[in-house]
């Protein structure tokens, strides 16, 4: 985060800005009766873009929210350089970064406001250079002038750069991504790809990429762990995913569509 | 049995939740500015409501009691029973009341609303305690405001209780005799315990109103759901604490 950081700044905790591993080991989860995750276990290199890839439903979300510590695993463990992911120790140490498929951006607070929360509340920095932290996330996602908008104001597009800008004032050294592609037009979600791709060479933060995006994954992942019904299918190079055969992995990749023998009329068929 | 684990779960986080927030409290310095917006909109814009609804408390009770003292030619002493009634029980009762239903209901359906679209869990990541951002400043805040409510509160529905003393014919008590007999009986005692009795109500509200809101799970008709939770145990809570209070404090 060379660029973003400025010379009088050093945070108080974090001492070593390399980028992390984050390891998940026989992870599970289940909401009462109902397994969401099974036996998960895959490791993100320090530096890695990671795409997480898989059909609606398949507990995507949910692995993102145990690396990033919101939620405890029912089984096995997540780490972040060898740390639990949910102690407050870990994230201020790490400073990790969630960019929320909603953007999640504080509703009652200006863009500014939204993006200066973070090196305020830790008290990272005086203020003229928290502006100019805030400024600078800004002109690298091209918003600067959203800055005194109010979220409620902004597009789509727009709130997920405004969530990826504060993620960048954040100098995570990891940021996880949820669907960062989600309900945008191709061209904006194109954009999106290409600043998750530059910060990556920019920063060499560790990224980890929630996504259904095929587009995405295969233009920005360095691997792609696929999920289906809570369990890992495969993590591949996308060279590697290109070329794989197993039937689940080719029909989500590639579904192809049937007008004759539509797949809900087999469901239905099934189902009776 | 689930709805009495629920209430015990209730309870139990609302006792962390407090103690998290107060853990916060050497941070409080820099969250003034925070505790002075919730301050206004729990207090300033509360005031009016407080006023009118105390000032016809007030009134309807100096009538009741006016009419019925008359029959039993004490009616000198109307000025003592409102003074008594309101500085120890109705004041403290309605501005919780009305901090319930019209603040309560507020923070709840906010906290409620930023824990469904995720700004609770961005803080969360960003290592921000809400705790300490959204609680601590609320709960200051009504720990400041509710006393001051209750003593202007007080204060108008004794007058109106005097107005209505000194202009309905059949009572006929004048203002120097009702408030001679309000300030013969009402002690200091009496309006301290009042003023507890309001600062404790007033915490609980809004430690109910913060802990429901950040509990809630769902999308908008969950929303909905916690700010009924919300009222409804606050209104509990209130009737509940004040016959306590009450028995402590005699």
């Amino acid at each position: 985060m060379a660029s973003l950081r400025s010379k009088s700044f050093s945070p108080p905790v974090r001492d070593d800005r390399s980028p992390v591993r984050i390891s998940v080991s026989g992870l599970g989860k289940s909401y009462g009766a109902q397994g969401v995750l099974h036996d998960i276990s895959l490791e993100v290199k320090p530096g890695e873009i990671f795409v997480i890839m898989g059909p609606s439903g398949s507990g995507k979300s949910v692995l993102l929210r145990h690396i990033a510590g919101l939620e405890l695993p029912s089984a096995g463990t997540v780490a972040i350089n060898g740390q639990d992911p949910s102690l407050p120790d870990t994230r201020d140490r790490f400073a990790l970064a969630l960019v929320f498929q909603s953007g999640a951006l504080f509703n009652s607070l200006s863009v500014y406001e939204n993006l200066a929360l973070y090196p305020l509340e830790h008290r990272l920095c005086p203020k003229p250079e928290i502006r100019e932290r805030v400024m600078r996330a800004l002109r690298i996602l091209s918003i600067e002038n959203a800055v005194h908008k109010l979220p409620a104001e902004l597009s789509g597009g727009m709130k997920k750069r405004v969530a990826i800008a504060r993620a960048l004032v954040m100098e995570p050294q990891v940021i996880l991504y949820d669907e960062p592609t989600s309900e945008l037009d191709p061209v904006m979600a194109a954009t999106i790809a290409e600043i998750i791709a530059t910060l990556k060479e920019q920063f060499s933060v560790t990224s980890v990429v929630v996504s259904h995006d095929r587009d995405l994954a295969f233009a920005i992942a360095d691997r792609i762990a696929v999920l289906h019904q809570g369990r890992l299918l495969t993590v591949q190079t996308p060279a590697e995913l290109r070329e794989n055969r197993d039937p689940i992995i080719r029909e989500f990749l590639q579904p192809s569509i049937n007008l004759q023998e539509p797949r809900f009329k087999k469901l239905e068929a099934n189902h009776d | 049995m689930n709805r009495i684990n629920e209430v015990f779960e209730a309870f139990g986080s609302a006792l962390i939740l407090a103690w998290r927030a107060f853990r916060s409290l050497p941070s409080a310095p820099r969250i003034l500015r925070r505790v002075s917006e919730q301050g206004y909109l729990a207090g300033y814009t509360t005031l009016p409501i407080v006023a009118i609804l105390l000032f016809f408390i007030g009134a309807v009770l100096a009538l009741q009691a006016g009419n019925t003292l008359r029959d039993f030619g004490a009616k000198q002493l109307i000025g003592t029973l409102v003074g008594e009634s309101i500085a120890r029980e109705l004041g403290p009762v309605m501005v919780a009341i009305l901090l319930a239903g019209r603040v309560g209901s507020a923070v709840t359906a906010e906290l409620a609303s930023m824990r469904v679209s995720g700004e609770i869990d961005a803080l969360v990541t960003m290592n921000i305690p809400p705790e300490r951002m959204l609680v601590l400043p609320r709960l200051l805040a009504v720990l400041l405001i509710t006393p001051v409510l209750t003593i202007i509160g007080n204060i108008i529905g004794w007058f109106g209780g005097a107005i209505v003393c000194a202009g309905v014919s059949t009572i006929g008590v004048e203002p120097e005799m009702y408030f001679q007999a309000l300030k013969q009986y009402l002690t200091v005692q009496d309006i301290m315990d009042g003023l507890i009795k309001a600062e404790i109500f007033g915490f609980v509200v809004m430690l109910i109103a913060c802990s429901t809101g950040l509990r809630t799970r769902g999308g908008p008709r969950e929303i909905g759901f916690a700010v009924t939770k919300s009222v409804v145990f606050s209104l509990i809570a209130i009737l509940t604490l004040d016959y306590f209070i009450t028995k402590a404090l005699d």
